[in-house]
């Protein structure tokens, strides 16, 4: 991977420190004081995440090999039933089914965010300087909503009697009045992909607005006298400084998307979530937590958190080597 | 000319949601409930607000009010000061095991919350963290604490250390050769130049964890205990008889103090998740 190519910078520390070193002096306790202060600065931060978060995850793991209902709960004691769990979730066609959806619905979010957050970008470029004041004004405002609000909006503006989705809709004439905009379970997801790419274009635009920034002008200029066309410019020379970005941005897109949870969960409305519409994150928390199937529910999770860690490769080495000072 | 017509449709397009939540809430009911929407009403009424938070009609609100304050708040002081310590270590000194410390951090911030419910739930019962009774009992409120704090911290520790290494090194060089110690020169120097960053960061904490919905709702199950967000998402109701403009009228009320702090901060935080790579 591209990482070899960067100069490990921590390499370099390191043999400056043995240098040092070498310059060995009497053992003092003022000294071993001095090299302990970088532990003890990190140790409250590391315990309470180690408690609170260590502890549940080992835990993740014991339970999902346990039979745990509510009754082990009061007892606050599962029975070992070995790959059991794993055995029934992974015969259980609905998994397959969840996952494939999640799978699904989590390409068109990521590739709607990034595709339009980039477009808008673009056009922030393209637009004089109070259009562009104001949209991004606009942009910062719907950053901030929070995700239990956004809900409850789109939720009013979808509403069957008189939402102004139809309302809008109905006069264009794409829809008659009073669409059920949650008719299926794939209206339903549509529903869900609108609430989340809104909500996650305004920080791709502005992260990718502010790559567009590191264009040379003279480069694009050059190009441009050399007779390429809009789209050939974007090719040749914005999108490959843009590549870095757009992989970061794509990366958490995915990790954020494949998670979905609050904003499934209650624009469905729990009264309407079931197997036909499930992503990951509400099927783990259906099946194991609403449940309190906690033993099964721990072998889901298990396997999601893996999922995850898995697509989080990418941007953990990216931002890991961000660090390097 | 014709961009500056594309983006004001992608302005109106991107913001209508929240314009049409202020609107709505502002709205007669008569104009809420008509077939033929009225995009601004030509009569306000603040009445959806009084109903909004009225203990007879939709009662929580104060109390949720009182708990997100409670917890949010002790969230953002215990994070701001542990993660502020952390962040010193992380941008001023190397030792063994930093580059371990970082990755765990980053990998935390990458971790999905629906997948840890499960384990975080049986702990904390187990340990009558999590409450069903009312008023909201102490073991409660630590569980939902430390439950926000472990996802706040590696967030608040990362970007605390981006705004100290902000700060040139000179500065507190000099003031030791001026005979300051290396305390002094950190209370005297380096704490009033990152202070705008802590105050950016608390503000984006407080932020996260106002808006926090998962852990919140299972942790703090009974109605007497709702955080702000909690206490929305319940307010609805079946959908035949939804009191829309109440309802507008108290989402309105819940995003306002996000809203205004994240105009504050946004400048300053926005690119801490993404800066390896804006930087080139």
């Amino acid at each position: 991977m591209t990482s070899n190519q960067v100069p490990d910078t921590t390499a370099v520390a390191a043999g400056l420190d043995s240098h040092r070193a070498r310059r060995r002096r009497r053992f003092s306790w003022a000294r071993l004081f001095r090299a302990s202060v970088p532990y003890l600065l990190l140790l409250p931060v590391a315990a309470v995440i180690g408690f609170v978060l260590g502890y549940p995850l080992y835990k993740l793991v014991t339970l999902s090999f346990q039979q745990y209902g509510l009754a082990e709960l009061i007892q606050r004691k599962g029975t070992w039933i070995g790959l059991d769990n794993y055995e029934s979730v992974l015969r259980d066609s609905i998994f397959w089914e969840t996952l494939l959806r999640t799978v699904i619905f989590t390409a068109a979010n990521v590739a709607l965010t990034i595709v339009l957050g980039t477009l808008i970008a673009l056009l922030l470029v393209r637009v004089s300087t109070w259009m562009r004041v104001l949209l991004t004004a606009g942009l910062v405002l719907v950053w901030s909503m929070p995700a239990v609000v956004a809900v409850q909006v789109f939720y009013w503006m979808t509403n069957f009697q008189n939402g102004v989705l139809s309302y809008v809709l109905a006069q264009l004439g794409f829809v008659g009045e009073q669409h059920d905009w949650y008719a299926t379970s794939f209206s339903k997801l549509a529903m869900v992909t609108l609430l989340v790419v809104w909500g996650a274009i305004p920080f791709v635009t502005i992260t990718v607005y502010a790559g567009l920034a590191q264009v040379p002008r003279e480069l694009v200029e050059a190009a441009e006298i050399d007779g390429a066309g809009p789209f050939r410019v974007f090719w040749d020379v914005t999108f490959p400084i843009l590549k870095p970005i757009l992989l970061i941005l794509t990366s958490l897109s995915i990790i954020w998307d494949f998670a979905v949870f609050t904003q499934a969960w209650l624009l469905i409305s729990p009264s309407q979530i079931d197997a036909t519409n499930y992503l990951m994150g509400v099927y783990v928390f259906v099946e194991g937590y609403a449940q309190s199937d906690f033993g099964r529910g721990a072998a889901i999770s298990l396997l999601m958190v893996v999922m995850v860690a898995t697509l989080s490769v990418i941007p953990v080495r990216r931002m890991a080597r961000s660090d390097d000072v | 000319m014709a961009w500056n017509v594309v983006g004001l449709v992608v302005f109106a397009v991107m913001t209508f949601p929240v314009f049409w939540m202020i609107s709505t809430a502002l709205k007669p009911d008569e104009e809420i409930i008509s077939g033929t929407p009225t995009w601004l009403s030509t009569r306000p009424t603040l009445d959806h607000f009084r109903d909004a938070i009225d203990p007879t009609l939709h009662p929580g609100f104060w109390d949720a009010v009182k708990n997100s304050l409670i917890v949010v708040g002790a969230t953002v002081v215990l994070s701001i000061v542990l993660a502020f310590l952390a962040a010193v270590a992380l941008a001023k000194y190397r030792f063994t095991g930093r580059k371990l410390f970082v990755v765990l951090m980053i990998g935390i911030l990458m971790l999905p919350a629906a997948g840890l419910i499960i384990p975080l739930y049986v702990v904390l019962a187990r340990y009558g963290l999590t409450n069903q009774d009312d008023p909201l009992p102490t073991g409660a409120l630590a569980g939902v604490i430390l439950t926000f704090m472990t996802f706040l911290l590696p967030f608040a520790v990362w970007t605390l250390r981006g705004f100290i290494m902000g700060v040139p090194k000179e500065l507190e060089e000099a003031a030791m050769v001026d005979g300051s110690s290396r305390l002094g020169a950190f209370l005297r120097i380096l704490l009033p130049l990152v202070a705008p960053g802590l105050v950016a960061t608390s503000i984006f904490v407080f932020i996260t964890a106002w808006n926090e919905y998962i852990f919140a709702n299972v942790i703090l199950s009974s109605q007497g205990n709702h955080t702000l967000t909690i206490w929305l998402s319940y307010f609805s109701g079946t959908s035949r008889n939804t009191d829309w403009g109440a309802l507008m009228a108290a989402s309105t009320l819940t995003a306002i103090p996000v809203v205004v702090f994240f105009l504050l901060v946004q400048r300053k935080i926005a690119f801490g998740l993404t800066a390896g790579s804006v930087k080139g």
